[in-house]
């Protein structure tokens, strides 16, 4: 018995290992399916594009408006992304393999969040300043806008993730997977929002990234550990 | 070796439903007894005998009926996430019920203390709502509310429903603090908390006296209500066993 575990711990792979094949295998499925790639960055344009026709068209009025509707047009394209986050994998089985495997699930889900944030957070991130255009948001925004999406999408996709694995093996996850997340995102979009707008006004926007990290901070150490619960309690069932 | 006995013993026999159910069959007359008094001469007193504010006039009476409503809905929350964590670590089915019987009674009272805030707030603040960081941090708890009770309503089977639920009740959790020292991290309108357990209040005795037999009284009716879902919640999840169908047969 003590050899059987011994030599399984040997030939486990090393944790970083384990987090770069997770990672691999995301882009890998990500890339071969390029509309989900796509769709959220779609939907982050096309709801910035609502609010001009929406609300008003006057540049000086949309110019307030910026900070607030890019941040709320990320923070619904992350969410929207999120339901998919697991349920290829939940119906297919892999996600089952996933939870058997004697690899520690913390590094996994972590490792399966990051991918999908590369792919949908930091994404948005690089598409911000087009919008940014589009709604006059001044010059002076654009780098506190940046910033604050790097280190706020993170967030948003751990505490989303949450979300997901705790609807994964229900059929209809979608509404109800933004009636749980929402609340929990109120604070990212506060600070995030106000660093923008303290940045076009030219106030110092440290202490909002200060706490948009500590934000991301907890959210890396604790989600994990809450999706991984979440993922047992939604196969066992 | 004798076991220490470090628990008392009706502790752990509240987790098996049946001990529970006859157990809070033994408090709920004492506790319903004590929350119709408290909460009538609490309120008598507090309407008809106490002194009026100097600025507010008699305005500031809703006190009375807003502090230990938005008080119940943070203990009830706290309860709900202990009693999710007692669930998820010990398996235990009554923290299950008892997580899913707390939720309604949190969000309700959640409800009212932003209904009397907004009724106070018109003739005080001139608006019915501000966005104040008290009043958002209380609309995102009755809104976490409602996410526990979608989640658990969404989910068939009963124990999946709870663990599930006691996931986000926990995750829910960094919410409470954020209520709790929002007045006095941010400078907003709302006023700072009336009772802290390190000092005196800063109202006067009469005035602040009612208010903590209506916050006890809160907490009594809290427990009644409470009691009486877990007592219907017990009957229904336990129905197919025998010392159920027998007390049923009584009736």
């Amino acid at each position: 018995m003590k050899m059987y575990t011994n030599s399984r711990q040997n030939s486990s792979p090393g944790v970083t290992k384990l987090f770069m094949a997770t990672c691999r295998r995301e882009f890998l499925l990500s890339f071969r399916r390029k509309s989900d790639l796509v769709n959220p960055l779609i939907f982050f344009l096309m709801v910035a594009t609502l609010f001009p026709l929406g609300v008003s068209p006057e540049p000086g009025f949309l110019a307030q408006l910026a900070p607030g509707v890019v941040w709320v047009a990320a923070l619904l394209a992350t969410l929207l992304s999120m339901d998919v986050l697991f349920r290829s994998d939940y119906e297919d089985g892999s996600l089952e393999q996933l939870l058997l495997s004697p690899q520690p699930l913390f590094i996994v889900v972590l490792a399966k969040v990051i991918a999908h944030w590369m792919m949908t957070g930091l994404a948005l991130t690089l598409m911000a300043p087009l919008l940014g255009v589009m709604l006059f948001l001044p010059a002076e925004g654009m780098p506190g806008l940046m910033l604050s999406l790097l280190l706020g999408t993170p967030t948003l996709s751990l505490v989303g993730a949450i979300g997901a694995a705790l609807t994964v093996g229900l059929k209809k996850g979608g509404v109800l997977i933004s009636l749980l997340v929402l609340p929990l995102y109120i604070p990212v979009l506060i600070f995030g929002s106000s660093a923008v707008q303290a940045a076009v006004t030219g106030l110092p926007l440290g202490g909002y990234l200060a706490l948009l990290g500590a934000l991301l901070a907890l959210a890396l150490a604790l989600a994990p550990l809450a999706i991984s619960a979440a993922l047992r309690i939604s196969i066992s069932s | 070796m004798a076991e220490k006995k470090w628990m008392p013993r009706w502790f752990y026999q509240l987790a098996s439903p049946r001990w529970c159910y006859q157990f809070t069959g033994k408090l709920l007359p004492w506790f319903a007894v004590a929350a119709a008094v408290l909460l009538i001469g609490g309120t008598v007193w507090a309407l008809a005998f106490a002194p009026a504010d100097y600025q507010q006039g008699n305005s500031f009476r809703i006190i009375y009926l807003h502090v230990p409503a938005a008080i119940l809905a943070q203990s009830a929350y706290m309860l709900m996430a202990v009693a999710g964590a007692i669930g998820l670590i010990w398996k235990m089915k009554v923290a299950d019920m008892v997580l899913k019987s707390a939720a309604p009674i949190g969000a309700s009272m959640a409800v009212l203390a932003l209904a009397t805030g907004a009724i106070w707030g018109k003739p005080t603040w001139g608006s019915w709502w501000v966005w104040d960081a008290r009043l958002t941090s209380m609309l995102i708890l009755f809104f976490l509310y409602l996410g526990v009770m979608a989640l658990n309503s969404a989910i068939e089977n009963e124990s999946t429903a709870a663990q599930a639920s006691a996931v986000l009740a926990l995750v829910g959790l960094v919410n409470i603090p954020i209520i709790k020292y929002s007045v006095e991290w941010w400078n907003t309108l709302h006023q700072p908390a009336t009772f802290k357990l390190t000092e005196k209040p800063a109202m006067p005795v009469e005035m602040w006296l009612p208010l903590l037999v209506m916050v006890i009284g809160f907490y009594c009716f809290f427990a009644v209500s409470l009691m009486q879902r877990l007592r219907n919640e017990i009957i229904w999840r336990e129905r197919r066993t025998g010392w159920v169908r027998e007390l049923l047969n009584k009736q």
